[in-house]
C-alpha cells in the first residue's frame, strides 16, 4: 500500500513530553511501516556515498598533487627541487632561452614560510597564551562574555582584509618606524606579514588553548591553593604544566594555519625567493609562488606550472603532518583528564 | 607563633608583586589584541568613509539640432560634445596640454553618462542642457583634501591650473556631492569614480549558491550517516580521520584540486561561479558535518526511541522525528560554513576567477570574479581611490558577515530555548 | 578541659541564597583528631573549607560569624589567606597529586613558599616528609617518576607529604579514604594516628566506623546544624541527641 502521509514530529513531541497523544497517530506511525525495505536501504546508501566524499576529496587531492608532481620530477630532479638553494622559475619560459630548466630549489621558499610563520607565532603565542590564561582564570563572568565574542570577531575576519590592513597600513608603518631608527626595510618586509599574520592565528590559540585550560581539572587547583599558593603560582606552576601537552597541540594547529596562509603573505610579503633569516627583508613563501606560479597565462605541462603542484603537495604534507601531531596531541591530553 | 598577617613571612610581599604583575600581564595581553582589531577596523573605516559620496560636475552640453542628429544616437560622439562643453565653460584654454588637462577633470566614463540620460529622457534633446556628471577621481580627491597641495606642481596629480578651475566651478556652484550608489550598481572598472562591486558580488553570491546546494546536503547525509546508522568499523573511524584533517588543509591546496579536476580533468568553464562553488563546497563540508552532527548530538534520544517504539523503521524514525528537529542547528553550522567560504580568496585565484569582470556575470557559467578577490585586485592598484575602493568593498563584506554571524546567533538563541 | 586550638562561634555560611551552615559553635582541640560526621550536604565539608578559607574561591559564598586558631582571627582583614593557607594544611577528598614528579611534589610548597635555603635543605625536607607520611620506603628509589604512577593509597599518603612538607600547624583532610581500597585506608588510617602528636588534624568522614577508629572527638552534623560534639567514644556508644542516635545506628543518611 501507498503509505500514509508521515505525521510531523510535534505530535511525537507532545508524546515524548508524557502527555497523551491521540490514539490516530500512533496507528498512522504502524501503518506507515509497511513500506519497502529496499527503499531504507537505498536511503542509508545514499547517506553513505555523502560520507565517502570526504574520501573522496582527500583522495582527489592526493591524486591530483601526486600525479603533477610526478611529472614535474621528471623533469626535474627531485633532489634539486627539496634540497636546491635557487628558486627562479621565470626562466623556464621559453625552451630556447639559456638555462631553459629554471631553477626549482624550494628551501628559499620553505625559508621564507617558515621565517613569516615564526614572527607570526612569536606575536601570537604570548598574547594569545596570556588571554586565554586571563580570561578563563581572571576574568568575572561579565568580562569574558564580552572580551571572548570581540576576539573572535578576529578569527572571523577574512584573510584577504588582514592582506590589506598588512600592505596598506602595517608595512608603511614599520618601514617608516625602520627609516627614523636608520633601518633599511623592505616595502614588503617579512615583519609586518608575520605581525599581522600572528594577529590572525592569535585567537585560534586563545580559543583552544583556553578551552585546554579550562579543562585542567580543579582538584589540581585546589591542591595548590591548599597549600598556600598564590593564583599565579598556581597557574604557573600546576594549571599551565599540566595543560601543556594540549597547549602544545593548539600552538601546532595555529602553526599549521600560518603556513598555510595565502592572502596575508600574497598581499604584504612580496615574490623575492632570498635565501635570509632577517625579518627586515623581503621573503617569498610557497603559497605565494604557488599562486604566481598559476595565475596568468598558462601551459599545463611546463615545468614552471608543474612545480606549483609539487609546491603544493610539500604544503600539504607539511601541514598534514602538524595537524596529524596536534590532533594526536590534543586527544591525548583529553583522554588523559576525562 | 600562629600569625596569618602579611608578616607573617613566606616572601609573601614579593609575592603579591608578582601576582599583580601576572595579572598586569593579561590584562595588557588582552588590551593589545583587541587595539589590533580596533586598529585594523578604524584604518579600514576611515579608508572608506570617501567612498560614500562622489562627486559630480554640472556640464552645460549642447544638445541642440544643429549639434547633434537625435535620430542617430548610436552615432553621436558624445566624447566631442563633452569636450566642446568644457571648452565652452573655460573659453581662456588655448593650449592642448590644458585642454586635456580640463577633460580630465570629468570622468572619462562622463559622456557615456551623457549617452545614458539621453536614452532614459529624450525629452532633453534640442537644446543646450546642464546635466551632473561624473567627476574623476582626481578631482574629488583634491575636494576631500586628500591631495597635498603643498607639493610641486610635477608631484601631485592634480596641477595649479586644475585647482583653479575646481575653485571656480565651485564658486558658480557647479560642483557637488552626491551619495554614491554607483559603488553598489556598477562593475568593475579601470576608472576608480565609477568602479563597482556588483560583478563581484554577484559573482560571491553565485558561487555560494553552487557551494550551499552542493555542500548542505552531502555535508548533511554525511552527518546522518556517521551520527546514526554508521557501522563502527575501520571504513567508518578513516572518513572521521579524513574530516577531521580537511578541515585544517590550507585552502590553496583546494584551489589546486579545483584547477587539476575541475578544470583540467573535467574541462569545467574556466572562471566560472559553478567551479569557484564547487571548490568552496569541498572547503566547507568538514564544517557543515561536524555542526551537523552536534546538532543530531543534541536532539533528545526520546524522539528517536519513541518513534522506534511505535513500529518507525529507523529510516523513517530519523528523517521525520530526528532530522527536523536538528534541523536548525545544521543550518547555523551551513552559515558559519558559507561565511566562511564568503571570505575566502586564494582558492578562487587558483581557478581564473580573478579576471577583470566589468559586466554582471548572467549565469553560473559565465566568468566572474567574487568579492574577496575584487578586494585583492583593488587593493593591487596604485590609485589611492582605489585604496579607498578597497576598504568600502572590505566593509560591504564585513556587513554580509556580520549579518550571517547575527542570524546564527539568533538561531543559537532560539535553538537553546527549544530543549 | 583544654583551650581549644580552633574556636568556631556562631558560624553561618551561605553559597548565594542557601544557607550551609546554622550558627556553628565548635571547639577543636590542639594534637587530636576531631572528626566531623553526618550525612552528605550536611554542612561538615563546608565547615572543614571554613577554617583554611578554600571558600574564598567560590564567588558566592559569604561567611559569617568568628573563626579563630591559636587566638588569631582566621576572616580578619588583615589575614593573608596564603599565610594562613601555609599553615593550615589540607589533605583532599581523591588523591590529586600534581603532574609532576615525586619529589617534586612534595617540594611543591617548599619551593613556592621558599621554605629550603639550599638543594640539600630542600632533599632533606622531602625525605622527612615521606618519611613521615610512611611513603619514603616505597619510593626512595623513584622519586623522579611521576606522582600518578603511584597506587591510589600512595598516592593520598604523597598528597599528605606535600602538606606536611610545609609543617602546617593544622591538617584538614576530606574524606580522605572514600577513594582508597580497605588495605590502602588501614594505611592511611595509622598515618594520621600517627600524625596527631604534631598536628592538630580535623577529619571529615561518611564512614562512622572510621571516625570512631581514628579520631578522640566527633561532632555530629545534620542539615547544617551542629547536633552533637564530643569524646568519640561518648557520642558512639551514649549519644544525648535522639538524632545522633539515629543515624548512628543506620536510620537517617
Amino acid at each position: 500500500m501507498k503509505h500514509i502521509a508521515p505525521i510531523r514530529f510535534g505530535r511525537v513531541g507532545v508524546f515524548v513530553n508524557g502527555k497523551i497523544t491521540p490514539m490516530a497517530d500512533q496507528m498512522l506511525i504502524l501503518t506507515q511501516t509497511i513500506r519497502p525495505k529496499w527503499l531504507d536501504r537505498l536511503v542509508i546508501a545514499l547517506l553513505a556515498a555523502a560520507a565517502c566524499v570526504a574520501i573522496l576529496v582527500t583522495a582527489g587531492i592526493v591524486l591530483s598533487l601526486v600525479f603533477e608532481t610526478l611529472q614535474f620530477f621528471n623533469k626535474v630532479p627531485v633532489m634539486d627541487f627539496l634540497f636546491g638553494l635557487d628558486w627562479s622559475p621565470q626562466t623556464a619560459i621559453r625552451a630556447d632561452q639559456v638555462g631553459a630548466g629554471g631553477s626549482f630549489g624550494a628551501i628559499p621558499l620553505i625559508n621564507g614560510t617558515f621565517l613569516i610563520s615564526a614572527i607570526a607565532m612569536a606575536v601570537a603565542t604570548p598574547l594569545g597564551l596570556t588571554s586565554a590564561v586571563y580570561l578563563s582564570e581572571y576574568a568575572t563572568k561579565r568580562t569574558r562574555d564580552w572580551i571572548k565574542p570581540t576576539l573572535e570577531i578576529l578569527a572571523g575576519i577574512p584573510t584577504v582584509v588582514y592582506g590589506f590592513f598588512a600592505a596598506l597600513t602595517v608595512a608603511p608603518f614599520i618601514r617608516m618606524t625602520g627609516g627614523q631608527f636608520g633601518l633599511e626595510i623592505a616595502s614588503e618586509s617579512a615583519l609586518a606579514a608575520g605581525i599581522v599574520m600572528g594577529i590572525m592565528i592569535l585567537p585560534l590559540i586563545s580559543s583552544l588553548s583556553g578551552d585546554v585550560i579550562n579543562a585542567v581539572p580543579q582538584s589540581l587547583r585546589d591542591a595548590s591553593y591548599g597549600l598556600g599558593a598564590t593564583h599565579s603560582e598556581t597557574i604557573r606552576r600546576v594549571v599551565l604544566p599540566a595543560a601543556l601537552p594540549g597547549i602544545a597541540g593548539s600552538l601546532l594547529l595555529a602553526a599549521s594555519r600560518a603556513i598555510g596562509e595565502t592572502m596575508i603573505v600574497l598581499m604584504a610579503a612580496g615574490m623575492a625567493a632570498k635565501l635570509t633569516a632577517n625579518p627586515l627583508e623581503a621573503v617569498t613563501t610557497i603559497t605565494v609562488q604557488i599562486v604566481a606560479l598559476l595565475t596568468g597565462d598558462q601551459e599545463f605541462d611546463s615545468a614552471k606550472t608543474l612545480s606549483a603542484f609539487a609546491l603544493g603537495l610539500l604544503l600539504f604534507a607539511l601541514t598534514l603532518c602538524l595537524n596529524v601531531i596536534a590532533l594526536g596531541i590534543v586527544r591525548k591530553y583529553r583522554e588523559h583528564y576525562d | 607563633m600562629i600569625n596569618f598577617s602579611k608578616h607573617a613571612g613566606f616572601n609573601l610581599s614579593r609575592r603579591h608583586r608578582a601576582e599583580q604583575r601576572f595579572q598586569w600581564a593579561g590584562r595588557f595581553a588582552i588590551l593589545i589584541s583587541l587595539a589590533f582589531l580596533v586598529i585594523m577596523l578604524g584604518s579600514i573605516f576611515r579608508d572608506a568613509s570617501g567612498v560614500m559620496r562622489q562627486s559630480q560636475i554640472a556640464v552645460a552640453v549642447d544638445l541642440g539640432p544643429e549639434a547633434i542628429d537625435a535620430a542617430d544616437i548610436a552615432n553621436i560622439s558624445f566624447g566631442k560634445i563633452l569636450k566642446s562643453a568644457m571648452r565652452a565653460r573655460f573659453p581662456d584654454v588655448m593650449k592642448r596640454k590644458d585642454k586635456k588637462r580640463l577633460y580630465n577633470l570629468v570622468s572619462p566614463e562622463a559622456s557615456f553618462e551623457i549617452k545614458r540620460q539621453l536614452t532614459n529622457d529624450p525629452a532633453l534633446f534640442g537644446r543646450v542642457q546642464t546635466l551632473w556628471l561624473t567627476a574623476s577621481d582626481d578631482l574629488d580627491l583634491y575636494l576631500r583634501g586628500k591631495i597635498d597641495t603643498s607639493l610641486p606642481e610635477n608631484q601631485r596629480q592634480i596641477s595649479d591650473a586644475q585647482i583653479a578651475w575646481i575653485k571656480d566651478l565651485k564658486q558658480a556652484g557647479q560642483i557637488r556631492r552626491v551619495v554614491n550608489w554607483n559603488f553598489l550598481t556598477n562593475g568593475d572598472s579601470r576608472e576608480p569614480e565609477i568602479a563597482g562591486i556588483l560583478s563581484a558580488l554577484v559573482g560571491s553570491l553565485f558561487s555560494l549558491a553552487v557551494c550551499f546546494s552542493l555542500s548542505f546536503p552531502i555535508g548533511i547525509g554525511a552527518a546522518i550517516f556517521l551520527e546514526e546508522f554508521a557501522p563502527t568499523n575501520r571504513i567508518t573511524s578513516l572518513i572521521e580521520v579524513n574530516i577531521n584533517n580537511l578541515a585544517a588543509v590550507p585552502s590553496i591546496v583546494f584551489g589546486l584540486l579545483g584547477l587539476s579536476i575541475f578544470l583540467g580533468y573535467f574541462g569545467l568553464p574556466r572562471s566560472s561561479p559553478l567551479v569557484g562553488g564547487m571548490v568552496l563546497a569541498l572547503m566547507t563540508l568538514p564544517t557543515i558535518i561536524i555542526a551537523a552532527r552536534a546538532a543530531l548530538k543534541s536532539v533528545p534520544p526520546s524522539f528517536k526511541q519513541a518513534a522506534l517504539a511505535l513500529g518507525a523503521t529507523p529510516v523513517q524514525a530519523v528523517f521525520h522525528h530526528v532530522l527536523p528537529a536538528a534541523l536548525p542547528g545544521m543550518l547555523t553550522g551551513a552559515i558559519v560554513g558559507m561565511a566562511q567560504a564568503l571570505g575566502e580568496t586564494a582558492p578562487l585565484l587558483m581557478i581564473g576567477m580573478v579576471a577583470f569582470i566589468v559586466d554582471v556575470p548572467q549565469s553560473i557559467l559565465e566568468p566572474a570574479t567574487a568579492l574577496p578577490v575584487q578586494i585583492f585586485l583593488w587593493a593591487d592598484s596604485p590609485e589611492r581611490a582605489f585604496t579607498e575602493k578597497t576598504a568600502a568593498a572590505i566593509i560591504v563584506l564585513l556587513v554580509l558577515l556580520i549579518a550571517m554571524n547575527l542570524s546564527v546567533i539568533l538561531l543559537r538563541r532560539k535553538l537553546e530555548q527549544r530543549f | 578541659m583544654t583551650k581549644p586550638f580552633i574556636a568556631a562561634r556562631a558560624v553561618n555560611v551561605f553559597y548565594g541564597a542557601n544557607q550551609a551552615l546554622f550558627d556553628i559553635d565548635l571547639d577543636i582541640e590542639a594534637n587530636k583528631v576531631t572528626a566531623l560526621i553526618g550525612p552528605s550536604g550536611c554542612g561538615k565539608s563546608t565547615l572543614l573549607r571554613s577554617i583554611n578559607r578554600m571558600n574564598d574561591l567560590i564567588a558566592a559564598c559569604r561567611f559569617d560569624g568568628s573563626l579563630q586558631i591559636g587566638g588569631q582571627d582566621v576572616y580578619a582583614p588583615a589575614v593573608d589567606v596564603v599565610a594562613l593557607r601555609a599553615q593550615v594544611g589540607m589533605v583532599f577528598q581523591k588523591p590529586n597529586p600534581f603532574p609532576k614528579s615525586i619529589y617534586e611534589n612534595v617540594a611543591y610548597g617548599l619551593k613556592i613558599h621558599r621554605l629550603a635555603t639550599s638543594k640539600r635543605e630542600m632533599q632533606d625536607r622531602v625525605e622527612w616528609s615521606l618519611k613521615s607520611a610512611g611513603l619514603w620506603d616505597e619510593v626512595a628509589d623513584r622519586l623522579d617518576e611521576p606522582g600518578n604512577s603511584l597506587s591510589g593509597g600512595q598516592q593520598q599518603r604523597l598528597c599528605i607529604a606535600r602538606t606536611i612538607a610545609v609543617q602546617p600547624k593544622v591538617i584538614l583532610m576530606d574524606e580522605p579514604c572514600s577513594a582508597l581500597d580497605p588495605i590502602a585506608t588501614a594505611v592511611v588510617e595509622e598515618l594520621i594516628d600517627s600524625l596527631r602528636k604534631d598536628y592538630t588534624i580535623v577529619i571529615v568522614t561518611h564512614s562512622m566506623q572510621q571516625a570512631a577508629r581514628i579520631s578522640q572527638r566527633t561532632a555530629f552534623f545534620h542539615m547544617g546544624k551542629l547536633i552533637e560534639v564530643g569524646h568519640t567514644k561518648d557520642v558512639f556508644t551514649n549519644p544525648q541527641n535522639e538524632q545522633t542516635q539515629n543515624y548512628i545506628t543506620g536510620r537517617i543518611g
